[in-house]
């Protein structure tokens, strides 16, 4: 078992033909995700990678019943192709673009929870998400993967890798890792990740890896407290970042005084989170939480 | 990204938000010149640096006469600004603004940002306007009012109302309030503003609603379509490392520690930050390389980071997805050959292509200690820079 993707998800990429949408598929294909086309308006009906290309999201998914979709189209065009996967039917929508302005993304999310309930959209400005073999949506390297126990939500692309990293050099392995992106508006959240992992049987424990700003940290660890039973280590990047270099002067405001480093850790600690001051610790400490 | 008061001031003004008379001076003379324009004999002279508390730090002056105007700025032109959000080196004040005085009978504070939350965008307001929000959120929440803006409909006139009933306006200051608002609505819809924010927004003696400062913020993710505002950009108020670290389309902080970094992606850049730190030393910078780096890039960013008086020695910490261990070796290696190599480097390397790229450092011969895990990096480069 596993969350999101597996064996079975049918992916299309859209920006299939440019530099990055080649490279990555090809990557994904040779990981074994089961690839079934790809979308570059102006070339379909033509091939690429030995897959069918198609003008629009539409044309893919009638003929391959395509469910997941991977996005590297450029940030100004990358909202767009976001609606059209959902409007097309696609259910896991990872947008791998980043710098895409807030407003666009503002306005996406809008449209999907208004109008496309059934979509799942993870990032963008993420990794992706992979179910280690059987599926790889999205950048990271399918070689420090390894199927296994362990659920990964991240909101870093680097650090999400180091994460999976330990966790496989621990023999524990992964169940799924998704990295939810590192933008102010995006997807899926932690704590829609973190319920889904809670209702996964083959996920035993769950690393959460945040980082300063927002205040989506301490909102999860008030659902871990409630909700979830399996055992969570967390781990937060930004101590030593300066205040104020990425964060607007209001932008404390609305969070109530929240977003440094040091709240997320004290409020995933009361909430019975296992927290790790060292990024180089989170593979030991899920070990030892398990046993 | 950021903008000076007056270019702020000349956007609202374009946009139907009454600001004081004003006029932009870069010396002296013109300053006077400025101020004869404008009218009057009372004036204020306003440095303008992109940093708050200016008032406190002598960057605000209220003169009475031509005289006095022109004397006011010559003693803040050249000079370089230090306020509480400067830093100890202060901000170079190229040009002054001055500016009629307003009768001030109300001091308001109105602002809109995205709520990430909520993922709308959001306008607040306070009746406590001319100090310190942030201190008016954690000691009286109370005092500031929200509305969610619905993407659909946009900001409705009944929710400015909302706000300027709560800040305590009258019929009539409600509509002006209303109309600024709809002003403040449009900047950030139409020019992709990350941050809209008026404080003091103020009433005036003869009930007129006036924007007094104004500060406002910039989508970078968005300047690709908002030429205008990308040429409003001052460099000569940003860190210079900092400047240049843009021009090659690298994410770089200046902090003030000894150990320079090298890292790809924001997260693992601020995760090997805080390890050094947990390791008992200092970094020098934040650099995220970013997932498109070339050989290119990198050579540039280690460039950048030697070109640091202060930098004793390099943590390189790349776990490579997009970029390639093989174009981070060869970025580096390039740097080198260029630049030469004063202090000593850490690498560490991991993911796509990691053999190579280590492979390539070995046989180069540079003086480069190749390590494997995050936990040696970080206190072998602490020990090599306390050497």
């Amino acid at each position: 078992m596993s969350i999101l993707v597996d064996k079975n998800t049918k992916v299309i990429c859209q920006g299939f033909t440019g530099k990055q949408g080649t490279f990555h598929s090809e990557q994904c294909i040779a990981y074994g995700t089961r690839m079934v086309g790809g979308v570059s308006p102006g070339k379909g009906g033509s091939k690429h990678l030995n897959l069918p290309v198609f003008d629009t999201v539409h044309d893919a998914v009638a003929a391959t019943g395509a469910d997941a979709s991977m996005i590297y189209v450029p940030a100004p065009f990358a909202a767009d192709a976001i609606l059209e996967a959902a409007d097309a039917g696609i259910k896991v929508i990872v947008c791998i673009t980043e710098g895409i302005p807030v407003n666009d993304m503002i306005k996406v999310k809008a449209t999907l929870r208004a109008n496309y309930p059934d979509s799942v959209l993870i990032g963008p400005n993420c990794p992706g998400v992979i179910t280690p073999g059987e599926c790889k949506i999205g950048i990271m390297p399918g070689h420090i993967h390894k199927p296994g126990r362990i659920g990964i939500i991240s909101r870093s692309g680097t650090l999400t890798y180091e994460t999976v990293y330990q966790t496989t050099q621990n023999g524990l392995g992964q169940s799924t890792c998704v990295g939810i992106g590192g933008d102010p508006v995006r997807g899926l959240g932690f704590i829609e990740v973190l319920e889904l992992f809670e209702r996964d049987p083959a996920t035993e424990g769950i690393i959460m890896v945040g980082e300063i700003g927002g205040s989506s940290e301490e909102e999860a660890a008030a659902y871990i407290k409630r909700h979830v039973r399996k055992p969570v280590v967390a781990y937060i990047a930004g101590v030593t970042a300066p205040p104020g270099k990425r964060m607007g002067h209001a932008g404390a405001i609305i969070s109530g005084g929240k977003g440094t480093a040091e709240e997320k850790f004290a409020a995933l600690e009361a909430a019975g989170v296992k927290t790790v001051r060292s990024p180089a610790d989170l593979g030991s400490a899920m070990k030892a939480a398990l046993k | 990204m950021n903008l000076h008061e007056y270019q702020a001031k000349e956007i609202f003004a374009r946009y139907g938000i009454p600001v004081p008379a004003g006029a932009l001076a870069a010396s002296p003379e013109a300053a006077r010149a400025a101020a004869k324009q404008i009218g009057g004999d009372k004036f204020v002279v306003k440095a303008q640096v992109h940093a708050g508390g200016r008032g406190k730090a002598g960057g605000v002056k209220l003169v009475e006469g031509f005289d006095a105007v022109e004397e006011a700025a010559k003693k803040m032109l050249g000079t370089r600004l230090i306020t509480k959000q400067t830093g100890p080196a202060g901000l170079p004040v190229n040009c002054v603004w001055v500016e009629k005085p307003s009768q001030i009978a109300r001091e308001l504070y109105v602002s809109a940002l995205v709520d990430r939350s909520r993922e709308r965008l959001v306008f607040m307001a306070s009746a406590a306007g001319g100090m310190d929000i942030e201190e008016v959120a954690a000691t009286t929440p109370e005092k500031i009012k929200s509305v969610v803006v619905q993407p659909a409909a946009g900001l409705s006139p009944y929710q400015a109302r909302e706000l300027g009933f709560f800040i305590g306006l009258n019929k009539d200051q409600v509509d002006q309030f209303t109309r600024i608002l709809a002003g403040l609505y449009k900047i950030f819809i139409e020019l992709d503003a990350s941050l809209v924010e008026i404080n003091p927004l103020i009433v005036t003696g003869d009930g007129k609603v006036v924007a007094l400062d104004a500060k406002l913020n910039f989508d970078d993710n968005a300047l690709y379509r908002q030429k205008a505002i990308a040429d409003l950009r001052d460099p000569t108020q940003e860190d210079e490392r900092e400047r240049i670290a843009l021009q090659h389309d690298l994410n770089y902080v200046s902090l003030d520690g000894d150990i320079g970094c090298m890292v790809n992606g924001a997260g693992l850049a601020m995760a090997t930050m805080d390890i050094i730190k947990l390791h008992g030393g200092r970094p020098a910078n934040f650099l995220d390389v970013g997932g498109g780096a070339t050989a290119e890039r990198v050579s540039n960013a280690f460039k950048l980071i030697t070109s640091s008086p202060e930098v004793k020695a390099i943590l390189v910490n790349i776990f490579g997805g997009i970029v390639r261990c093989d174009l981070i070796a060869e970025g580096i290696i390039e740097a080198v050959k260029q630049v030469g190599l004063k202090v000593p480097v850490v690498a560490r390397l991991q993911g796509t292509n990691m053999e190579k790229g280590q492979e390539m450092l070995k046989s180069s011969g540079l003086k480069i200690t190749p390590v494997s895990d995050l936990t040696t990096a970080a206190k072998t480069v602490v020990a090599a820079a306390k050497k």
